[in-house]
């Protein structure tokens, strides 16, 4: 399997007045044509490492690695500049709220067209005809209409979709979706999902899916890695998540209540505080 | 060592007192306040007016209102007159030193009236909603629809020449922004679980306005009266200018200028010195409020 | 005997085009010492009736009885010492300038309580927080934490029916489980009776004996967990629902 994405010892550290907070520490992976599963908890670092790859942690937070390589390019290397041509061409992002990545004055259309004709050189009717087409990929039926609604008037599972088919348009390698489907309804849920592993593996893309919710990943992803403390203490293979051994997986997955198992009490995950001392794992493929 | 622990029983997360409590937190924001430079730098100005003003009899070299026309307009770095005299032989310096007193009266006179009426109409207002939201509202419009500096005038020149009357004509034309602000701010925190939280405590409308939503309104008044401080000061100034503010031969610094004015193209000095003066203390109160905004902008508290 | 009674309940928003018909006629009881689940999706107004009963949301029509007596409109100072509320958001439901102890001495005060020293570090104590968060202010403490200071508040006045509004959805789910014992526990402990809302029906399924399922303002359907946990919906918005979740 070819590698898509490699990432070496990778760091994010933020300056505070204890001194600097490290919010990723350490970790390293690949990621091939394949579903990525980062799991954690808040403040794990998840999304830390989500931004980390495309250089988007603000100053005064600093981003270190020995690499972030995207096919034989070293994005650390890169300027800003040059950055801004990775993003959205080669590597998108689907946040978690599409309210809050939609322009709530421009129509949707308007959106998508612009998207796309900032990377590529189409004209105005071609990029109108490529945005309809886009937006049936993503299961929207009446895409006329939808072209010509403002944000406000989607619901969030209709904005989410609007969101991936708006990153997809350039043909991006690898897609990072941040809890895309968190602020969604559970039967909304599994409609995004389908969409976004239908585009996914027909173009043959990289997706990095970070989630909270473990069910969730174990059904979606290949492999996953959970991160604790801003390292990743465990990598397993998504369908083998329930026999997974660190006690910290297990832990979580645990605590979950179970409608086909009732108990009285929820097991409670006790935190060792030797978890966060280990050394992140590698999540090598 | 003493020091070092009395800082760490300052920074501590588990305060073991109300009074722990309240230290621990305004030592935080001091911390953050302190590390803005610029704040810091408009906090030492404010700080030395103060001084000056309080200790202006020792610090001045001359009586301000004594006249020497045999010395008038003597220039800068004369003999005894390091800022020079004005039309009358006055010396500038020491009028300018005793002018810092009455710049601090109106500011802070003004500084008490305004927030406070703006923030109670603001919140009532905000909090009440219907008929008396309505009412409390088109009254401050009609506030700010008209000019500022126009209805102050109307009120000095209705009331009399003077200081207190120019503070009271300040004051009843710089209310009303508040209000607006505090309303804006009500609006958005009426709605708030918190504030569902208390109601369900059974909880009255006063409590609730004073105890739960004034805390929150409070620090966005505040920096917004600092950075309006320059603007007070210029109004008092101006009205100082027109003649309907202090009165000679008070040492007030726009008094000060109308004065120089006369004379601003041969002895441009005695215009610029007070203009120097407001310029500096208007700055202050600029980067000072730019330093508290960071400091209690509820929203940067995490 | 029933704690609460619902029947019939209406609740509109906003006014004439823009009106929004939240909850169509809902109606149900729950008993004392139960623990009652409103499930639903978002905007299906499982909340909103939450927010009706303590009369945040009013009412356009139906009747509310708690503990047999109808509620009048404008609730009176008694009731908020039977009925108290838990709120989804524990960031959004602490105000930010206030410790802990501030919250919870006001809400003793507010009651007429005279030893709320003692009262505020018995409700710590109570909600698994040790004293040394007695003084702290909101931001200074994790989302589970925040929310047993919430929950410390609503059982303050010493309340039979705690309303929780999505109590767990804004937590990890390890803080989840540890919030979920907590309520099992208090519930035990005070002989509280819940009515809870929740989008996950795998929480309602381990924490309340009946539910609601509850889909556009309508209750669709009223049933046992133990039927719930058969997978033996009837109405076919329930069966899908339970689908998405397994």
């Amino acid at each position: 399997m070819d590698t898509l994405l490699d990432v070496e010892n990778l760091w994010v550290k933020f300056p505070t007045r204890q001194g600097l907070f490290d919010a990723v520490r350490g970790v390293s992976f690949s990621l091939g044509r394949e579903r990525l599963g980062i799991v954690g908890e808040s403040g794990s670092g998840k999304s830390m490492t989500g931004r980390a790859i495309l250089r988007l942690i603000r100053p005064p937070g600093i981003v270190e690695a020995d690499h972030i390589k995207l096919g034989d390019d070293n994005l650390l290397a890169k300027s800003e500049k040059e950055m801004r041509a990775v993003r959205g061409q080669r590597i998108s992002m689907v946040m978690q709220d599409p309210k809050f990545s939609l322009n709530p004055v421009m129509t949707i259309g308007d959106q998508i067209i612009e998207a796309y004709r900032l990377h590529s050189a189409a004209s105005k009717s071609k990029a109108h005809a490529k945005s309809l087409e886009m937006l049936r990929a993503v299961s929207i039926r009446d895409a006329e209409r939808v072209m010509r609604a403002y944000p406000h008037e989607m619901s969030g599972g209709m904005g989410q979709r609007i969101m991936i088919a708006m990153m997809l348009i350039p043909n991006p390698e690898i897609l990072i979706a941040d809890e895309p489907t968190s602020a969604l309804d559970v039967s909304v849920q599994r409609q995004v999902l389908d969409i976004m592993d239908r585009l996914v593996k027909e173009r043959g893309m990289g997706l990095i899916f970070i989630s909270h919710d473990l069910n969730l990943v174990a059904d979606f992803c290949d492999r996953v890695l959970i991160m604790y403390a801003g390292r990743v203490v465990e990598v397993c293979e998504a369908d083998k998540l329930h026999e997974a051994t660190h006690p910290y997986t297990q832990g979580l997955l645990n605590s979950l209540p179970r409608l086909d198992m009732p108990t009285d009490r929820l097991e409670v995950l006790e935190r060792d505080p030797a978890w966060s001392e280990v050394p992140s794992v590698s999540g090598r493929a | 060592m003493a020091d070092q622990t009395f800082r760490e029983w300052l920074v501590t997360d588990t305060p073991t007192s109300r009074r722990h409590a309240k230290l621990s937190a305004l030592y935080q924001g001091w911390l953050t306040f302190r590390s803005n430079t610029m704040a810091m730098v408009g906090l030492g100005i404010l700080l030395l007016l103060i001084v000056v003003a309080v200790a202006a009899p020792i610090l001045s070299p001359h009586d301000p209102f004594v006249q020497d026309l045999g010395n008038r307009l003597a220039p800068l770095g004369s003999e005894g007159h390091l800022l020079g005299t004005d039309s009358l032989g006055r010396d500038i310096l020491s009028r300018l030193i005793y002018g810092a007193r009455i710049t601090l009266y109106i500011v802070a006179l003004v500084a008490l009236i305004a927030p406070i009426a703006g923030l109670l109409v603001g919140t009532v207002s905000g909090y009440a909603g219907g008929w008396v939201d309505i009412v409390l509202m088109r009254i401050t419009d009609i506030f700010l629809a008209f000019p500022r500096l126009v209805l102050a005038l109307a009120f000095v020149a209705a009331l009399g020449a003077g200081i207190e009357n120019a503070v009271l004509a300040i004051s009843l034309t710089a209310w009303p922004p508040y209000a607006r602000i505090a309303r804006a701010e009500t609006l958005t925190i009426r709605s708030s679980d918190y504030i569902a939280a208390i109601r369900l405590q059974g909880a009255g409308a006063f409590r609730i306005i004073t105890r739960h939503i004034w805390p929150l309104c409070i620090s966005s008044l505040i920096v917004r009266v600092t950075l309006d401080m320059a603007g007070i000061i210029l109004a008092a100034a101006g009205l100082g200018f027109l003649g309907l503010g202090a009165q000679p031969p008070s040492p007030e610094w726009g008094a000060m200028i109308s004065e120089g004015r006369r004379f601003i193209l041969d002895h441009w000095w005695v215009a610029t010195m007070p203009g120097l003066a407001i310029f500096t203390v208007s700055l202050a109160f600029n980067l000072l409020g730019d330093g508290l905004r960071d400091v209690l902008d509820p929203k940067a508290g995490e | 005997m029933s704690m609460l009674q619902i029947a019939g309940l209406n609740v509109w928003f906003g006014a004439a085009r823009n009106r929004v018909h939240a909850v169509k006629a809902a109606s149900f009881s729950v008993a004392e010492g139960e623990s009652f689940g409103l499930v639903g999706e978002s905007g299906s107004g499982k909340s909103t009736i939450l927010r009706a009963i303590t009369g945040l949301a009013s009412t356009g029509s139906g009747q509310i009885e708690v503990e047999g007596q109808p509620v009048p409109a404008r609730r009176p100072k008694p009731f908020f010492k039977t009925v108290q509320m838990v709120f989804q958001d524990p960031y959004a439901s602490l105000h930010p300038r206030h410790s802990i102890d501030q919250v919870l001495g006001e809400t003793l005060h507010l009651h007429g309580f005279k030893d709320i020293d003692n009262r505020v570090m018995q409700l710590l104590d109570d909600v698994g927080l040790g004293q040394k968060f007695r003084f702290r202010y909101p931001h200074q403490l994790s989302g589970g934490q925040r929310q047993r200071v919430a929950i410390a508040r609503a059982l303050a006045p010493e309340p039979k029916l705690l309303l929780l509004d999505e109590p767990t959805s804004a937590l990890d789910v390890s803080v989840q489980a540890e919030i979920l014992n907590l309520l099992a526990d208090l519930r035990q402990n005070h002989a509280l009776t819940y009515l809870m809302v929740s989008h996950d029906l795998s929480v309602v399924g381990h924490m309340c004996n009946r539910l609601a399922v509850m889909k556009d303002g309508e209750i669709v359907e009223i049933m046992d967990v133990s039927a719930l946990r058969r997978m033996e919906a009837t109405h076919p918005y329930s069966q899908h629902l339970l689908q998405a979740s397994v």
